[in-house]
């Protein structure tokens, strides 16, 4: 398989997770905005935090207001992890390995993106946002799908499979950072009493809250969200799951030695940490910036390994 | 109301299927009779039927307009074209002798240049080339073959004699669409193709294989072939992706090829360095290595030319292999087959007067209104003259620049192009066509069994390119004997 076809494919996979991810996010907070008493003041800035790209706010927009936040992170062609520029980069990625990947696949993302173009500025509004976001996580998981039933598990699946959960861990420990900055902190604060409320709504925005009640089975806390997030093996939006699907992905793939000796690594690092104790101690935000880390790490060996090569000349190799 | 072929008049024209109205040629019998079966709603039923193939099938061809790319349906005609196969061998025949005289030619111009000393042509004409290649002086490659795929284009006059209008030695394209013409035909018409003798064409894709195999620098080994294309921007990424497919081969661009230390070509695979045996590139000359050519091409591979003129890579076509195609050359190509081969042309050329020659010259000049001029080395209609449809301004104009740079031009006589019955709306009506077929040489020679044939849709028009409103046919060669 061609270096650069396997790097299309996994950055195919990368955008969609990221554009369905960002969704996720913005219509969780959304829903959690008309929960909270007018008292509460919630920042949607905050959000723009979690996607890391503050210079690129900073560098557009003067006020911070909800409709630029939301215009920042569904819309924004400066912003390059907004939910069309994502789309746009991945029907990009689709558009030059049609003939990898079934052509529904190419249909739905092309649609996708069409759709969300067309659409953006009902995504913008209060009153279209719901939908508009419902109805581009719905297609996410249409494509997905359709990639796992009608797509060949060859190389190019697992580089597939290797970009979605690789970014799925990502997202996952930048929303659970979200919720750890604002609340677990000030445990005092008024906002305590909304702890709850908070954390269901992050737990919503990975379609993580009934699986939650399922398996957890206690009222929904901070310790115990986190906990769930990152070390649950069986919740597909968790980091110790995506992490475990990233390395059976990388064991099908040849070369592959120095990407799994990271993902073990980030996958104790994940699994070993004693989450009580990092809250208590207040090195929670810190712990998820080194997990963000082992993820970039990982993908750096993962471009190395099979998609740059630059320095690999036969002699040298 | 079924096609009524008594009310078809292909006149003055020659017409493919019609000798005349209501009397189809003896080839053309099964199918115009079958037509004539078919009343209105059922032609417009397997109109539908072709179109929704298309789609299905994915037949496209990109057009590039206002920044952005468009994937159009390719353009078809469900009526065939039908020729008989007697006729058609000797137009085979004809293929095979040019595509040899031309490797000979090309062959010869690289290294001894026997032609030109023997005065059979000019050597003003190799001077003022725009695809001679200077770094492709003194290579032998293997078998003495520099165009490995050539697409012809064939024109039939009022006589009904096919010429050949021009030799496409660089990228010709079109073969996908002639393979994929037949796919939606028997999708259309399968009744037809139990009761005739049609010869089959789908064999090109395994002959293309085994004549870029031929040319592999490591023949023990089962080749590694790939087709290079520009990528998906090129208008024709549809064959290069269709080709590559057919063949089992991989479809790379120029970044996912280095040439190593060694000279040798590999690819980039996620095992690792891959080597290449045989480069099918659909890459124009100029843009193949920058550090041979054009130094700032990033469709490319640098070194590609080192690692081909130490016979580590085959190259189809060769680097250089258009000097034989310009327009100026062609006026010499039967001349130049009766001076390799010893034999007459079994195709004629369209007459071509050269205004370098005295005589033509003053011929062009007094025949203007009745000639089209075009300069040697532009194609796709650029900088021509069409004399009838032109201006006594544009005339004169012309007039002058042959004057200027009389080398430069050559003329040939208005082409009354053959018709043949085209579905135009709910009428079948004459539209007029050309021929590409494709030869292939390696060790041996092949050519298709008819070819790809191009149909200008416009009532009139003479234009039959794809992009400008051109359609296409399936091309028949029909056994009769059977």
């Amino acid at each position: 398989m061609l270096s650069r076809v396997a790097e299309r494919v996994y950055w195919m996979a990368r955008y969609v997770e990221r554009a369905e991810n960002t969704a996720r996010m913005v219509k969780a907070f959304n829903l959690l905005t008309l929960d909270m008493p007018r008292t509460m003041q919630l920042s949607w800035r905050g959000l723009v935090s979690v996607t890391g790209y503050d210079a690129e706010f900073e560098a557009r927009y003067q006020r911070e207001d909800e409709r630029n936040c939301v215009k920042f992170l569904l819309a924004d062609d400066d912003n390059p992890g907004s939910v069309l520029s994502s789309l746009r980069a991945a029907r990009e990625n689709v558009r030059t390995t049609r003939d990898l990947v079934p052509s529904e696949a190419w249909e739905v993302i092309n649609e996708l993106y069409l759709y969300a173009r067309d659409h953006i500025d009902q995504g913008i509004t209060r009153r279209g946002r719901f939908e508009f976001l419902s109805e581009v996580i719905e297609r996410c998981q249409m494509l997905t799908g359709l990639l796992a039933g009608s797509m060949s598990h060859d190389a190019a699946y697992e580089f597939i499979r290797l970009g979605r959960n690789l970014e799925r861990a990502d997202m996952t420990t930048r929303q659970v950072d979200i919720g750890a900055m604002r609340l677990l902190s000030d445990q005092d604060e008024p906002a305590a009493p909304y702890q709850g409320l908070l954390w269901a709504s992050i737990l919503r925005s990975m379609g993580g809250f009934q699986m939650y009640r399922l398996h957890v089975k206690r009222r929904i806390n901070g310790p115990d969200a986190v906990r769930f997030l990152l070390q649950d093996t069986a919740f597909p939006r968790a980091v110790a799951h995506a992490l475990a699907e990233v390395q059976s992905a990388l064991e099908r793939l040849p070369r592959n030695e120095l990407s799994l000796r990271l993902v073990s690594q980030a996958r104790r690092h994940a699994l070993n940490a004693d989450i009580d104790e990092r809250i208590a101690d207040g090195g929670l935000h810190d712990f998820l910036d080194a997990l963000q880390q082992d993820v970039a790490e990982l993908h750096t060996a993962n471009q190395r390994t099979w998609f740059l090569f630059a320095e690999q000349a036969p002699d040298a190799a | 109301m079924a096609i009524d072929w008594k009310h078809y008049d292909p006149a003055p024209f020659f017409d493919e299927l019609m000798e005349g109205p209501g009397q189809p040629r003896p080839a053309a019998r099964a199918v115009t009779e079958y037509l004539a079966t078919l009343d209105d709603t059922e032609v417009q039923e397997r109109k539908q039927a072709a179109d929704s193939a298309i789609l299905e099938m994915g037949i496209s061809f990109t057009v590039y307009s206002e920044g952005e790319n468009i994937d159009r349906a390719w353009p078809f005609d469900i009526i065939p074209r039908v020729i008989s196969r007697r006729e058609w061998e000797p137009v085979a025949a004809g293929l095979k002798q040019r595509m040899t005289a031309l490797n000979l030619l090309i062959d010869d111009i690289y290294n001894e240049q026997r032609i030109f000393r023997d005065g059979v042509i000019p050597r003003y004409v190799l001077e003022q080339s725009r695809n001679f290649r200077e770094q492709c002086v003194g290579i032998h490659p293997p078998h003495g073959v520099w165009a490995h795929i050539c697409g012809s284009d064939l024109v039939r006059a009022g006589d009904g004699q096919f010429h050949v209008l021009e030799d496409n030695l660089r990228v010709p394209s079109g073969v996908s669409y002639m393979l994929e013409n037949r796919q939606v035909t028997k999708r259309v018409f399968p009744e037809l193709f139990q009761d005739s003798a049609i010869l089959p064409v789908d064999e090109y894709p395994a002959q293309l294989f085994d004549m870029l195999a031929s040319i592999s620098p490591r023949p023990q080994e089962y080749p590694e072939i790939v087709v290079l294309t520009p990528g998906i921007y090129n208008s024709a990424y549809f064959e290069h992706s269709f080709l590559a497919q057919r063949m089992g081969a991989e479809l790379v661009e120029g970044a996912d090829l280095m040439v190593g230390d060694d000279d040798c070509v590999y690819m980039r695979t996620i095992d690792g360095p891959e080597r290449v045996d045989v480069i099918y590139r659909r890459i124009d000359d100029a843009f193949l290595d920058p550090e041979a050519f054009n130094a700032d091409s990033m469709l490319g591979v640098p070194g590609l030319m080192r690692a081909w003129r130490k016979g580590n890579v085959g190259l189809a076509n060769a680097p250089g292999a258009g000097v034989a195609d310009d327009k100026v050359m062609y006026a010499f190509i039967p001349e130049v087959i009766r001076y390799y081969l010893d034999q007459d042309p079994l195709i004629p050329n369209v007459p071509t007067w050269l205004c370098s020659d005295d005589e033509h010259r003053q011929y062009v000049l007094d025949h203007l209104d009745e000639l089209v001029v075009k300069p040697a080395n532009e194609s796709g209609g650029y900088g021509m003259l069409v004399g009838p449809h032109a201006t006594k301004k544009q005339r004169a104009e012309f007039a002058k620049l042959i004057r200027r740079d009389p080398r430069n031009y050559i003329a040939q006589p208005t082409l009354d192009l053959s018709v043949s019955p085209t579905l135009c709306g709910a009428e079948v009506e004459p539209r007029h066509l050309d021929l590409r077929p494709f030869i292939l040489q390696g060790v041996r020679t092949d050519v298709t069994a008819g070819g790809l044939t191009r149909v200008a849709m416009r009532k009139g028009s003479l234009v039959v390119n794809s992009s400008q409103g051109g359609g296409s046919k399936d091309t028949w060669i029909v056994d009769e004997e059977d």
